[in-house]
Order: C-alpha cells, then structure tokens, then sequence
C-alpha cells in the first residue's frame, strides 16, 4: 500500500503516527481511504463540499499531485504521498481600491 | 496549553511586523512541546510570498513549511506554530484566518501601527474549525 506522511497539525487524528500505509491506485482515492481511515482529519483535508483545501498539498515524492494529475494522479506500492501546509491567511481588512 | 515566549523572540517578532508595515509579515515558532506547555526556543522569519494584497493577506509556501520542519527536526525541536502581522488591526483572527488554519499550530497575531506593535495574541484552531481558543502567552 502506499504512503502517505502525516504533517505534525494532523497527527493528533492519527494517533501520533507520522507515516500511515493506506491503500489506494490514485491520489485522490489514497487520501480518501485516509479520510475515513482517520475521521478526524476530514474537516481540516476537504470543504464542505468535498474538494481538499487550498492550503493542504500533496506531493508525490517531491512533484505537487496539482503539477501532476491531480487527484487522477496514479499511486503505485512503493509511491509516497506528503502533506504539506501552505500557511497563510490575514486581517480583516478591506480590499484596497 | 500555554506558549512560553521569551522576551528576546518576542522582539524578534515585533522587530518583523514593525519591519514589514504596512505589509503583514509571517513567521515560524519553533521549540518544544511538553504536553502541558509550548515553549518557543526560536522564531524564523519567512518571505511572505501572496501573489498581491500583502498589506492584507499573507502566505508561506509549502516548500518553506517543509523546510523549517526539517531544519527544526535536525535540532530536536518541534513546529510549534506561526506568527504574522496584521497592519492597522486587531491581533485577532479574521475569517480568512480561520478558513486557512491548520489544528495543533499556535497562531500569533501582532497587532501592528506606523510606529510600534500594538499587541500581540495567540490563537489555537477548535477541531471543528467552528472558532479559535485564544491561549495565554507567558513571558
């Protein structure tokens, strides 16, 4: 099965585990599988309507999925996903004009 | 769960956010975890790399996350969170705060002016992303 590295944010719903084997043939499926492997890592990977969030990357190896297939992104045994942050965010301020 | 910064990284961060004005600045909290307290060891500043907007919004690349989590790595410590800035408002988080927030990470907010840093807050994502619980910042 392949794997997937967990960020640190999200170790806590996988019971401290830094790198999970789930099964999977594509990215998408693989993240899937770990979504309802782990329950608790679904609100912070997906919206409400089920797209992954912005900020949630996945690599395969080192090549962004989004530079790749994205979610159709082919998975093999030995492959290994990564999630990795982007952090970002703001202030309520208004839009400049 | 308390966050212990020293005096010296709280400079460090209010040197950062007085620097970048009016544009919001970011930054990384490292150290150590014990269970029952964040203790910040050292802060790392990053480029605050949103494509326009950076009086208002701000971003840090996920090759420099993986970076900073493999520089804390090779000093046992741990990614403890981040700061950034928010020019001419409250340190509190806003709503595109909140949509963007990661869980476990403390999140410091620096309130910001012309002159000086006007206060300085942390934050910690609830698990349902419905809020935030502010955390105590001990000095």
């Amino acid at each position: 099965m392949p794997k997937v590295r967990i960020p640190t944010p999200l170790r806590q719903y996988t019971n401290g585990s830094s790198e999970v084997q789930v099964a999977g043939n594509t990215a998408g499926e693989t993240l899937g599988n770990l979504a309802e492997e782990y329950p608790g890592l679904k609100a912070h990977l997906y919206t409400g309507d089920g797209r992954l969030r912005s900020f949630v990357n996945v690599y395969k190896d080192d090549e962004d999925i989004r530079y790749l297939d994205g979610p159709d992104t082919e998975v093999s045994e030995e492959d290994e996903l990564s999630i990795i942050p982007s952090i970002a965010g703001g202030s309520a301020a208004s839009r400049c004009r | 769960m308390p966050l212990k910064i020293g005096a010296g990284d709280v400079r460090n961060i209010r040197d950062h956010a007085k620097e970048a004005y009016p544009e919001e600045c970011a930054g990384a909290l490292v150290g150590i975890d014990t269970g029952e307290m964040k203790i910040v060891v050292d802060v790392w500043r990053a480029e605050n790399t949103h494509e326009d907007e950076r009086e208002r919004r701000f971003l840090i690349e996920p090759l420099q996350i993986k970076e900073f989590e493999e520089r804390a790595t090779e000093r046992d410590m741990d990614l403890l969170g981040f700061y950034h800035s928010h020019p001419d408002h409250p340190a509190e988080p806003s709503e595109y705060d909140r949509e963007h927030a990661w869980p476990y990470y403390s999140y410091v907010i620096a309130s910001v002016g012309s002159d000086e840093v006007k206060d300085m807050r942390s934050w910690l994502l609830k698990d349902d992303r419905s809020g935030y619980d502010e955390e105590p910042i001990l000095g």
